[in-house]
C-alpha cells in the first residue's frame, strides 16, 4: 500500500477516526491490527518473515533479560559469599549464556536478511567468477522476493535486541508489543530505524486527542507529499530517462541527471519521512527525526550526521562501536601500534572499521555493485578527509576564511556536488554505465544542451520546469527559516486567516501539480526498494 | 462561550470556503466538450429531455453518426433518442439502457452489436466520455465498477477533480464560458455531419486468433435482452454500415445464431447497401468509418420504415405537444446543417 495511493489514504483516515472515538485501551490492538492489515496488503506471504523475526527477537531478548534480572538478583543474595573474583566469574557465566542468545538470534534474523535480499546477487557473481574461469556448473537463481520493509525491521529488531543485551533497555515482557514496535506501519517501509527506548515511550502510551498535535501531524503530511508528488515524481521523468539511455545521455546530460537525481532522492525520502513521521504525530507517537537539512552540510562527514541519521547511528553504534572495541580490534591495535608506530597503528583499527561499516552501509542499500561502491566511495572521501584534515586547518589558520560566508557557501556547495556525484551510484543499472556517465561529464562537451532546448525533451515541460524551480526554492527557504526553530510553530504563531491560506495553498499545491492519478504512474517511495 | 462561538465560526467558514472552491474547481477543470471533441457531452443531454420516446438507440459511434431521430420524426412520427458516445462498450450500453429504464419505458430499443468485439474496456478516455455524463444513480456506479481499466479508480469518477487536476495548463476560454452553463451539441443524440470523404482503400481485417467474442460482452447481452424482456420492450440488433472496424463473417456467424436463438430481430446492414441506397462514395464523411449526415438520413428512412411495419412503433405525428417539440429541435436541426454546409463549403444538396 503507497504512502500515495488512496487506499493508504483511507486506511489511515478509518484508523484515525477510530484511534481517537474508541477507549485509549484499544489503541494498541489497534495500532497492531492497523501494522498487520498494512503488511497483509502487500502479500500474505511476506507476514510470517516479520512474525519470525518479531517471534524470535522477542524470545531471546525476554531470556536475555531474565538472565540479567536473575545474575543481578542472585549476585545481590550471595554478595557477602563471594569473592570478587568468584563474583566476575559468575557474571561471565551468565554473560555468555546472554551472548549465546543474542549470537543465535542476530545469526537467524540477519541470515533471513542475507538470504531473500543477497543469496541471488552472491549467486550472480559465483557465476561470473565461473565464466570468467571458463568454467561450467552455474549455479540456478532463486525465486526470493523481499518481503516489505525487511531491511528496516531487522535492523530494528536487532538493535532491539543489542540493547537489550547490553542492558540499556529493559526486554518487552509482551510479544504483541514488540511485534507492534517492529511492524508500526508508518515507519516500517522507509524508516526511520527507531530505537526501543525512543518510540516505545510513546508508542505504547494511551493517547487523547490533541488538536495541536493532531494539527501538526497534519501539516507535517501535507509537506511531505508536496516534496513527493509535486517534485520527487515530477523529476522521476527526466532522471528515468537520462539514466536509461547512457548511450544518449552523455556529458551536460548526465550532470543534469545526477543533479535532478540529487532533487528527487531527498524529496522523496525526507518527503516519505515527513508523512512517517506526521502520521505518527497525528496518533500523539513520536518518531525521531531523521534529516536535520543534510544538503546544508559543509562536509561529507557533517552530510553523514544529518542524512538518514536513524541508519547512520544504528551502523555507529551497533557495527562500528563493537568491531572498534572487540578483543581482537584492540589486539589489532596492540599489533599496529608496535609494527607501525602509534600514529598509524592507531589509525589503522579505525579505518579497518569504518571500512566494514561503509561496505555494510552500501550493502544494505541494495544487492549491488553498485551500491557497494558507492559505500566505499564515501568511505574514501571521508578518509581521505581525515588524512586532509591537519592541511586544512594550515589553510585556514593562514587564509582566515573559516567563519566567512562566502567561504561557508563554497564548503555547502562543494559536499552538495560530491553528493550528487556519489547519489547517482544508485540510479544506474550497472557499475560500467555510472563510471560511464560520470566519465562522459569530463569528456563529451555538448553543455548548450542546458539552454538550447534540449531539457525539454526529458521528460519535462516547460511549466514541469517552473513547478521544479519554485518547489526547490520553497524547501530551501523552509529549511533555511528552520534553522530558527520550528517552522510549523512560527506558522502556527500567525493569525487563523494567514494560516488558512498558506495550508490550504498547500493543499491545492499538492492537488493541483501532484503526479498522481491517470497518466501517472504510482512511484515507490525509492526507500521501499531498500 | 464566545471564543468556542468564534472557533466553530471560523471552521465553519473555512469548510464552506474549501467545499466550494473544490467544487468550483472541480467544474472549471473538467472538460466541457463543447467544442473539437464534442461526444463527452451526449451522455449528459439525454436528462434535459422530455421522456417520453418511443425509440431508444444505444451503441458507440455506430448508433450516434448512422441514424438521425429526426428523419424518424419527419417521415414516421417515431420519437427517438440516441443513447451512444465514443467506443460505448456493451456493459456502458447495458447500464445507460438501466439508467434509461429509470425515466421512461420506451416500444422498442435498438442495439448495434459492434461493442462486442469488446469484452473489457479499451481505454480511460472513452470510459470517461461514456460514464461522466450520467446521473449518479446505483446503475451508474456498476457502469463504473464494469468499465474501469487497471489503474483507474472509482474516486476519480466520485471526484473527477482528482482525474482532471493537471486540466489547469490546457484550460482554454470555452472552459470560463461553459463553467455553470452547457449548450446541446446533439440532436436527440445525433452527431451531424455534413461533409464527405469517399470510402477508399478501406482495410481488410486481420486475421484473428479468436474469433469468440469475450464472455462479458455475451454476459451483457444476454442481461441487456433480460432487460428488455421484463421491460415489456421489443430488442432489435443491428449491424451498422460501417465499413471499418471491420465485421468478420465469424462474428456475423455469432450473432445470427444468436438471435435466432433467442428468438431476436437481427439486421445486418452492411448487407443491405442497394435497400437502404448508401452510396460510399458521398455518404460517409470519414473513408468509411461513420456516416455523414446524406448516409445517416438514408439509413434511418430503410430503418424507420423497417421498424414501422415490424415493431409496435406508431406515428405520433398528430399529439400536438410533441409536435411543437419536435418543431423547435427540427428547426435547429435544419440550422445546423445550413452552418455546416455553410462551413465546409458544399453546395445544399
Amino acid at each position: 500500500m503507497l504512502f500515495t495511493s488512496y487506499g493508504f489514504l483511507g486506511f489511515t483516515a478509518a484508523l484515525f477516526l477510530l484511534y481517537y472515538l474508541l477507549p485509549k485501551r484499544c489503541q494498541q490492538p489497534l495500532l497492531l491490527g492497523a501494522s498487520c492489515l498494512f503488511y497483509l496488503a502487500a502479500g500474505p506471504g511476506y507476514i510470517l518473515y516479520i512474525l519470525t523475526t518479531a517471534l524470535t527477537v522477542w524470545f531471546a531478548g525476554v531470556r536475555m533479560g531474565k538472565n540479567a534480572v536473575e545474575a543481578s538478583a542472585w549476585l545481590k543474595e550471595h554478595k557477602e559469599e563471594l569473592s570478587r573474583e568468584e563474583r566476575k566469574a559468575y557474571k561471565e557465566g551468565r554473560k555468555r549464556v546472554r551472548r549465546r542468545w543474542l549470537a543465535g538470534c542476530l545469526l537467524l534474523n540477519l541470515g533471513i536478511l542475507a538470504v531473500v535480499k543477497y543469496l541471488n546477487f552472491i549467486i550472480a557473481n559465483w557465476n561470473a567468477v565461473l565464466t570468467a574461469a571458463g568454467r561450467t556448473g552455474q549455479l540456478s537463481f532463486f525465486a526470493l522476493a523481499l518481503p516489505l520493509g525487511i531491511s528496516f525491521y531487522t535492523f530494528q529488531a536487532v538493535g532491539y535486541l543489542v540493547d537489550v543485551y547490553r542492558g540499556t533497555v529493559e526486554a518487552e515482557k509482551s510479544p504483541l508489543r514488540f511485534l507492534l514496535f517492529i511492524s508500526f506501519f508508518p515507519q516500517l517501509i522507509q524508516g526511520p530505524i527507531s530505537r526501543y527506548g525512543d518510540l516505545g515511550k510513546t508508542l505504547y502510551a494511551p493517547h487523547g486527542f490533541d488538536a495541536k498535535q493532531v494539527s501538526f501531524g497534519l501539516q507535517r503530511m501535507l509537506w511531505g507529499y508536496f516534496k513527493k508528488l509535486v517534485l520527487a515524481d515530477r523529476i522521476l521523468a527526466a532522471v528515468m530517462t537520462v539514466v536509461g539511455d547512457v548511450g544518449t545521455y552523455q556529458g551536460a546530460y548526465a550532470a543534469v541527471g545526477m543533479l535532478f537525481y540529487t532533487v528527487q532522492l531527498y524529496a522523496d525520502f525526507t518527503g516519505g519521512i515527513d508523512v512517517t513521521i506526521g502520521l505518527a504525530q497525528a496518533l500523539g507517537i513520536t518518531v525521531k527525526e531523521n534529516f536535520v537539512r543534510p544538503y546544508f552540510s559543509k562536509s561529507l562527514k557533517e552530510y553523514w550526521r544529518r542524512w538518514h541519521i536513524s541508519m547512520c547511528s544504528w551502523f555507529r553504534d551497533y557495527l562500528f562501536y563493537p568491531i572498534s572495541t572487540s578483543g581482537a580490534m584492540q589486539r589489532f591495535t596492540k599489533f599496529t601500534r608496535k609494527r607501525l608506530g602509534d600514529k598509524i597503528g592507531r589509525r589503522l583499527p579505525v579505518y579497518l572499521s569504518s571500512f566494514v561499516v561503509w561496505f555494510s552501509t552500501g550493502l544494505w542499500h541494495g544487492a549491488s555493485w553498485n551500491f557497494i561502491v558507492w559505500g566505499l566511495l564515501n568511505y574514501a572521501v571521508l578518509m581521505l578527509s581525515e588524512e586532509l584534515e591537519p592541511l586544512y586547518e594550515r589553510f585556514h589558520k593562514r587564509f582566515a576564511v573559516k567563519g566567512k560566508l562566502w567561504y561557508r557557501l563554497f564548503q555547502v556547495g562543494r559536499t552538495f556536488l560530491l553528493v550528487c556525484v556519489l547519489n547517482i551510484f544508485d540510479c544506474y543499472a550497472t557499475l560500467g554505465e555510472t563510471v560511464r556517465a560520470i566519465g562522459s561529464v569530463f569528456t563529451v562537451r555538448n553543455w548548450s544542451v542546458l539552454w538550447d532546448g534540449s531539457l525539454l525533451k526529458l521528460g519535462l515541460t516547460g511549466l514541469d520546469y517552473g513547478i521544479l524551480a519554485g518547489g526547490c526554492a520553497l524547501m530551501l527557504g523552509v529549511s533555511l527559516v528552520q534553522r530558527g526553530g520550528s517552522v510549523r510553530e512560527r506558522i502556527h504563531e500567525k493569525p487563523y486567516w494567514a494560516r488558512f491560506v498558506l495550508w490550504y495553498g498547500l493543499f491545492l499545491a499538492v492537488l493541483l501539480m501532484g503526479a498522481y492519478g491517470v497518466g501517472y504512474d504510482q512511484s515507490q517511495f525509492i526507500y521501499n526498494r531498500f | 462561550m464566545k471564543t468556542k462561538q468564534k472557533t466553530a465560526l471560523r471552521v465553519l467558514v473555512s469548510v464552506l470556503i474549501v467545499i466550494l472552491s473544490l467544487a468550483l474547481l472541480q467544474r472549471l477543470l473538467m472538460p466541457k466538450y463543447v467544442d473539437g471533441i464534442v461526444e463527452g457531452a451526449f451522455v449528459a443531454e439525454y436528462y434535459k429531455e422530455v421522456k417520453d420516446h418511443d425509440l431508444l438507440f444505444v451503441g458507440d459511434c455506430e448508433v450516434y453518426e448512422n441514424f438521425s431521430p429526426a428523419v424518424l420524426w419527419q417521415d414516421f412520427g417515431i420519437n427517438s433518442y440516441i443513447r451512444g458516445s465514443a467506443e460505448q462498450y456493451i456493459f456502458q450500453s447495458y447500464y445507460l439502457l438501466e439508467d434509461a429504464f429509470r425515466y421512461e419505458t420506451p416500444k422498442v430499443v435498438v442495439f448495434n452489436i459492434q461493442s462486442l468485439q469488446f469484452s473489457e474496456a479499451q481505454s480511460e478516455a472513452y470510459n470517461r466520455m461514456s460514464l461522466e455524463g450520467m446521473r449518479w444513480s446505483p446503475t451508474k456506479v456498476k457502469a463504473i465498477f464494469a468499465s474501469m481499466k487497471e489503474g483507474e479508480h472509482f474516486l476519480d469518477y466520485l471526484f473527477p477533480l482528482l482525474r482532471y487536476h493537471t486540466r489547469w495548463s490546457q484550460l482554454e476560454s470555452t472552459d470560463v464560458e461553459y463553467l455553470f452553463k452547457t449548450k446541446p451539441v446533439s440532436f436527440n443524440g445525433y452527431y451531424m455531419r455534413v461533409d464527405a470523404k469517399p470510402a477508399e482503400n478501406v482495410p481488410k481485417g486481420k486475421p484473428l486468433a479468436d474469433y469468440s467474442f469475450g464472455d462479458k460482452a455475451w454476459e451483457y447481452l444476454d442481461k441487456m435482452v433480460e432487460l428488455c424482456e421484463k421491460e415489456g420492450v421489443e430488442l432489435v440488433l443491428i449491424k451498422a454500415p460501417s465499413l471499418y472496424p471491420y465485421w468478420y463473417p465469424q462474428w456475423e456467424e455469432q450473432m445470427e445464431e444468436y438471435a435466432v436463438q433467442k428468438g431476436l430481430p437481427y439486421i445486418n446492414l452492411l448487407e443491405l447497401q442497394e435497400e437502404t441506397g448508401i452510396d460510399y462514395t458521398t455518404d460517409t464523411y470519414d473513408g468509411g468509418l461513420h456516416m455523414n449526415l446524406s448516409g445517416a438520413e438514408k439509413l434511418s428512412r430503410w430503418l424507420g420504415a423497417w421498424l414501422m411495419e415490424h415493431t409496435s412503433l406508431t406515428d405520433r405525428r398528430a399529439e400536438p405537444e410533441l409536435s411543437a417539440r419536435w418543431e423547435e429541435k427540427l428547426s435547429a436541426y435544419e440550422a445546423e446543417k445550413e452552418r455546416q454546409y455553410e462551413f465546409y463549403g458544399i453546395e445544399k444538396p
